[in-house]
């Protein structure tokens, strides 16, 4: 690699700085979740959503969803600046509610998955994602 | 407090398993010097399953001295709980009597002094002996290594891992998983592991370009011992590309992946296992959490995080086994399994004490053979030590203040940064440093000792990254090594707050001034993760500060404020 010292400290400086406050869902986190369900009551359960506790790299943080019965899931990633980043629709021969797929997140933050069940229902699951700049693991 | 008696009947109670473990018996017997091999191996052989558990090595194939730490604090669910108890508590929780043996291999107190009375611990040809006299006794006792293995000497680094491979391939190990192995470079560590005579195993090691389970690193064998089917299922450590160097190892990715973990346990189940064991790098506090959430495994052997206890702990009817490092303990656990159940268990955890365990010969003609090429280079002395030079404990260690002394004055630097790695052995007051313990502190293969600025904003968010890999009161978020030592600055720490609170007081020490957000100060570390870092090799700039010395002292270390423990 020809990027020198440097730069790459530089980059992590950067990716870093993100760091210090982590993002939690904000207002117009809830709004945008809104728009999705309705405003309707959101429950808990039957939505899995499965991401890795620290990023290894938080350009491509790899996640999965799964909510069985679900016609639509929405992911959040609540600290970005554009929080919405997919949606997975379900049609009716689907034979499995579940998707993954790759994220960038800018910093330490909550992933939230939301899921439209087949009987009008939202659930929904969280999940809070690390970004760091990398320690010394004994 | 509790006494140990009730503590065992309570944990006893809580798992509805009958255990016992056997450790204490022997101290009184060494305080009378009358310590004897067979006392140490002394067992009471149970049930029709042996487990032998090492983990953390790192490279230590001769005998060392290794002082266990004064401050290991734990947060959240784990405050005040094992391993994140030290010194005369850990003492009196399991009924240690004071000067004893056990006393100075668990704990810090009065290190130097007992050493001199009880001499090193570890070396690999004394494990040997104790391997042997089990197998012996159990014929197909299963030898099971957590990892942290092939790294941490000046052996181990110029043969890239063989010195230690070829001695642990003489011990025979059953399964094994991985750690700092993978900072070999993936080429060299498949050249080693398509070697290996036993199972190189890791359910969380993935293909990181399509996220899928590697062919290379299966999650989990069998084996067949005592009319029991026995599945062994790895658990690498969880957190390498971000706490070691990722592009060393960039077709790999980790994670705890526990629910994955839940599913090769139903699978192994599904198939026939009459037992489940764990092999774990997860680091102890992790593999706690870990026992609570993923429900049939039996018995959990822990590594990582180098905590040797005593007794097993237990939670949700996993028996979860921790064995120390750098080859001073291994563990022995027999296991009653009946038709598909674990009805109970037997524990030891055995230290070796070197002037105590006779040497293997055949295991130390191994090692000193791939020595032999390095010997002259190994034992030159290169200074003397006035004190006591130790790594371990949460926030700082005479090593690491010697290594930062020299950071700050080889490379002209301000502040200077130490990793707070848990692994490298001690030296006693007045004795010789050679050249053999310079590396065994600093053998690494990413070791250059960078020089740069960085600003008083961006050493704080360092401070506190590195402080959250600590003490985020969730494990599943923490990193397992210590905190980053610091030369030339000092800080005050709230280990109860959460990330971007926890450090405050940022002090230049040179000047007494407080550490300034807008200007850039001159920083020398070494075992940087990125890419393309230069410098000296970190041995290097210890070595030509020490050997300027002469004599090196390290006065005490009052530069660390610890609050909110």
């Amino acid at each position: 690699m020809d990027i020198t010292r440097r730069e790459t400290l530089a980059l992590a400086a950067g990716a870093a700085l993100l760091t210090v406050l982590p993002f939690r869902a904000s207002a117009s986190i809830d709004d945008l979740i809104n728009e999705f369900t309705g405003g309707a009551e959101i429950g808990e359960g039957g939505l899995e959503l499965t991401a890795p506790e620290i990023a290894e790299n938080g350009n491509t943080v790899p996640i999965e969803v799964s909510a069985p019965g679900a016609t639509a899931i929405e992911v959040y990633a609540a600290g970005n600046p554009t929080p919405p980043v997919a949606t997975f629709n379900f049609g009716p021969l689907a034979a499995r509610q579940s998707a993954s797929t790759r994220i960038r997140l800018s910093g330490t933050q909550d992933v939230i998955a939301v899921a439209k069940m087949a009987d009008g229902s939202f659930v929904r699951a969280t999940k809070e994602v690390k970004v760091t700049i990398g320690g010394c693991g004994g | 407090m509790i006494s140990r008696r009730d503590f065992l009947q309570v944990s006893m109670a809580a798992s509805a398993l009958v255990g016992a473990s056997g450790f204490g018996n022997w101290s009184r017997l060494a305080a009378q010097q009358r310590l004897t091999q067979d006392q140490l191996l002394e067992f009471d052989s149970f049930g029709n399953v042996t487990l032998i558990h090492m983990c953390d090595l790192h490279a230590q194939l001769k005998p060392i001295w290794f002082r266990e730490p004064e401050i290991n604090l734990g947060v959240g669910e784990n405050k005040g709980l094992v391993p994140h108890i030290t010194g005369a508590d850990f003492r009196r929780l399991y009924g240690i009597e004071d000067g004893s043996p056990s006393h100075y291999a668990l704990t810090y107190n009065d290190f130097s002094a007992l050493a001199h009375s009880y001499g090193k611990m570890g070396g690999l040809d004394r494990v040997s002996t104790v391997v042997k006299a089990i197998r012996a006794e159990r014929p197909g006792a299963l030898l099971l290594d957590a990892g942290d293995t092939w790294h941490g000497s000046y052996g181990c680094y110029h043969t890239q891992g063989q010195d230690v491979v070829n001695a642990m391939n003489l011990l025979e190990p059953d399964a094994m998983t991985f750690h700092w192995e993978f900072t070999l470079g993936s080429e060299r560590l498949r050249e080693l592991v398509n070697g290996l005579p036993f199972a190189a195993l890791g359910q969380n090691i993935f293909d990181a370009e399509w996220d899928e389970p590697t062919e290379e690193f299966p999650p989990y064998t069998f084996f067949e011992r005592g009319g029991a089917k026995i599945a062994v299922i790895g658990q690498a450590f969880p957190y390498m590309p971000i706490a070691n160097p990722g592009w060393m190892f960039p077709e790999y990715s980790f994670g705890i992946r526990d629910q994955r973990m839940q599913e090769m346990v139903d699978e192994v189940r599904a198939k026939g296992a009459d037992v489940v064991v764990c092999l774990s790098h997860n680091g102890f506090d992790v593999d706690r959490k870990m026992a609570g959430v993923v429900n049939g495994i039996d018995v959990i052997l822990s590594g990582h995080t180098h905590d040797a206890l005593p007794e097993p702990v237990i939670v949700n009817d996993t028996v979860i086994v921790a064995s120390g490092s750098n080859g001073k303990f291994i563990s022995r656990v027999d296991l009653d399994v009946q038709n598909g159940q674990m009805l109970g268990f037997r524990h030891k955890l055995i230290p070796i004490f070197s002037d105590v365990i006779e040497a293997d010969p055949e295991m130390a003609a191994q090692i000193d053979a791939d020595r032999a090429p390095y010997e002259d280079k190994l034992t030159e002395v290169i200074g003397q030590s006035e004190d006591l030079l130790y790594r371990r404990g949460n926030f700082n260690g005479t090593w690491d203040d010697l290594i930062c002394q020299a950071l700050l004055s080889e490379r002209d630097a301000e502040i200077a940064m130490s990793p707070g790695v848990r692994w490298g052995p001690s030296i006693l007051p007045g004795a010789d440093i050679t050249r053999e313990d310079i590396w065994n502190v600093t053998s690494m293969t990413y070791p250059k000792a960078y020089r740069t600025e960085m600003t008083g904003e961006y050493i704080k968010v360092v401070m506190e990254d590195v402080a959250d890999n600590l003490f985020n009161p969730d494990p599943y978020y923490q990193q397992g090594g210590d905190m980053v030592r610091v030369g030339g600055m000092g800080y005050r720490i709230d280990v109860s707050k959460p990330q971007g609170e926890r450090i405050s007081n940022l002090t230049l020490l040179a000047t007494g001034e407080a550490i300034d957000p807008e200007r850039s100060y001159v920083v020398a570390g070494w075992a940087s993760v990125n890419e393309g870092t230069e410098g000296p090799d970190i041995w290097d700039v210890v070595e030509a500060h020490i050997a300027k010395q002469g004599t090196v002292s390290t006065p005490p270390n009052t530069s660390v404020e610890v609050v909110g423990a």
